[in-house]
């Protein structure tokens, strides 16, 4: 149990996807002027990843490792070469899934989100998720702790920078600077503050 | 074939006038993660240009063919495909480089990059001008990638593509490295300040301030009394 609230804070604060490794920024950047938008994108994120990370977990294990085939009778079959091919697939399917089923059974939600669902298609915090796993070889339950724990510190991330954002608006920057340039730098100094986190073991 | 004043124009704009990551905002999250050396930085750059060129392309060929309602996944298939050619090629020629770059070469896939130059443009046009707009892109996502690690491997570790440049202090030469410049944080300072930079070269990129200050009280045709 210990070993997964560790995955949990790591996840959330030593490894956190938008400040620590740069993913998804162009969303990040982009959709952080208001803090309402910023949230429910957030949630957003949350959900997908919550579900996509685990099931491209049980296609990898099951059907693309090496020998993963064996079950099926097929031997010395390593198909992790697709993997790539097959994490972008799931994913885009889930959220097109999870727009159906939301439309369907909770519509005051599907509003809320509006066109943030179709966005995170695209987002590279949620392939980085999965390819993430991949990599660093998490089995099931490790694999749901960690798409809970980096999509909510992606959206942690974003609702801080937003509320930076929302006061930056009423201050004196340079013309050059202002919009992006301005922010760039705020995210800048918000890594480094993250960066408190990196000496951390846990 | 020869290159009209119309495609050397698609080919140069993105360089600086329409620079897809200081301008469009597009590609930034392997922007600040692989430029701590010059040298994945480059492979990135080739990778990504490479890429976005013959999706381009490739889209543009079909584009005729695809209802809209399918589009995103018919694009996503053609430039995954180029994303795994690109992969696999890195580990079996440069596997050392391809562990560096990690999960980032996958994430060519979902880089703003790619497909925003599919919606935008390979999708309204020929294949040889897509094409042409992909390698553009390409070049003005490499020129801002090149610069941003050109000054962090430089002034973090006094090197540059792993030779040495700047001797350092611990070597018996006169050069303090400065480490903070190999924090992934000060990618964000640099892209900034080029933003700055550019932005002062090209005031008509300059964005319109939410509020303005108000003159204060007292003061007169900029004379304050």
């Amino acid at each position: 149990m210990e070993a997964y609230i560790n995955l949990f804070i790591k996840s959330v604060f030593i490894e956190n996807m938008a400040l620590s490794f740069f993913l998804g920024m162009c969303t990040f950047i982009a959709v952080s002027k208001k803090i309402e938008t910023a949230v429910g994108l957030g949630i957003a994120v949350i959900i997908v990843q919550t579900l996509t990370v685990p099931a491209n977990n049980l296609i990898y294990t099951y059907l693309l490792k090496e020998n993963a085939l064996t079950w099926a009778g097929v031997q010395d079959v390593d198909l992790s070469f697709i993997a790539l091919m097959a994490c972008i697939g799931v994913i885009a399917a889930i959220v097109q899934i999870l727009e159906m089923v939301l439309d369907r059974f909770f519509p005051a939600l599907y509003n809320a989100l509006g066109i943030f669902l179709p966005l995170i298609t695209v987002n590279c915090a949620i392939l980085a998720g999965s390819l993430f796993m991949i990599e660093r070889d998490y089995n099931f339950a490790e694999s749901v702790v960690y798409g809970v724990g980096s999509g909510f510190g992606w959206a942690l991330a974003i609702t801080a920078m937003a509320g930076v954002r929302e006061k930056l608006k009423y201050s004196d920057v340079p013309p050059g600077l202002r919009g992006l340039g301005i922010t760039f730098i705020t995210a800048g100094l918000m890594a480094l503050g993250f960066m408190a986190f990196s000496g951390i073991q846990l | 074939m020869e290159l009209t004043q119309e495609n050397k124009k698609v080919l140069v704009e993105p360089l600086v006038e329409n620079n897809p990551i200081t301008l469009q905002v597009l590609g930034i999250c392997s922007a600040l993660a692989v430029t701590s050396q010059l040298s994945t930085a480059l492979i990135m750059s080739l990778a990504l240009t490479t890429v976005t060129a013959f999706s381009s392309a490739g889209i543009a060929f079909i584009r005729n063919h695809v209802p809209s309602s399918i589009r995103i996944i018919a694009q996503m298939v053609i430039i995954a495909s180029l994303v795994i050619v690109v992969d696999q090629l890195l580990k079996a020629f440069a596997y050392d480089v391809s562990k560096q770059l990690s999960v980032f070469v996958g994430l060519i896939i979902t880089n703003c990059i790619v497909m925003g130059r599919a919606e935008a443009y390979a999708m309204k046009n020929p294949p040889w001008e897509s094409f042409l707009d992909g390698i553009g892109n390409g070049l003005g996502y490499s020129l801002i990638l090149v610069g941003v690690a050109v000054v962090r491997e430089l002034l973090g570790s006094g090197k540059l593509l792993g030779i040495e440049m700047l001797p350092l202090v611990k070597d018996g030469g006169w050069y303090v490295p400065n480490g903070l410049l190999l924090l992934p944080p000060s990618a964000f300072f640099l892209i900034g300040l080029i933003i700055w930079g550019i932005r002062t070269w090209k005031p008509k990129q300059v964005e319109k301030a939410d509020f303005e200050i108000q003159p204060a009280h007292g003061v007169v045709h900029g004379e304050a009394h």
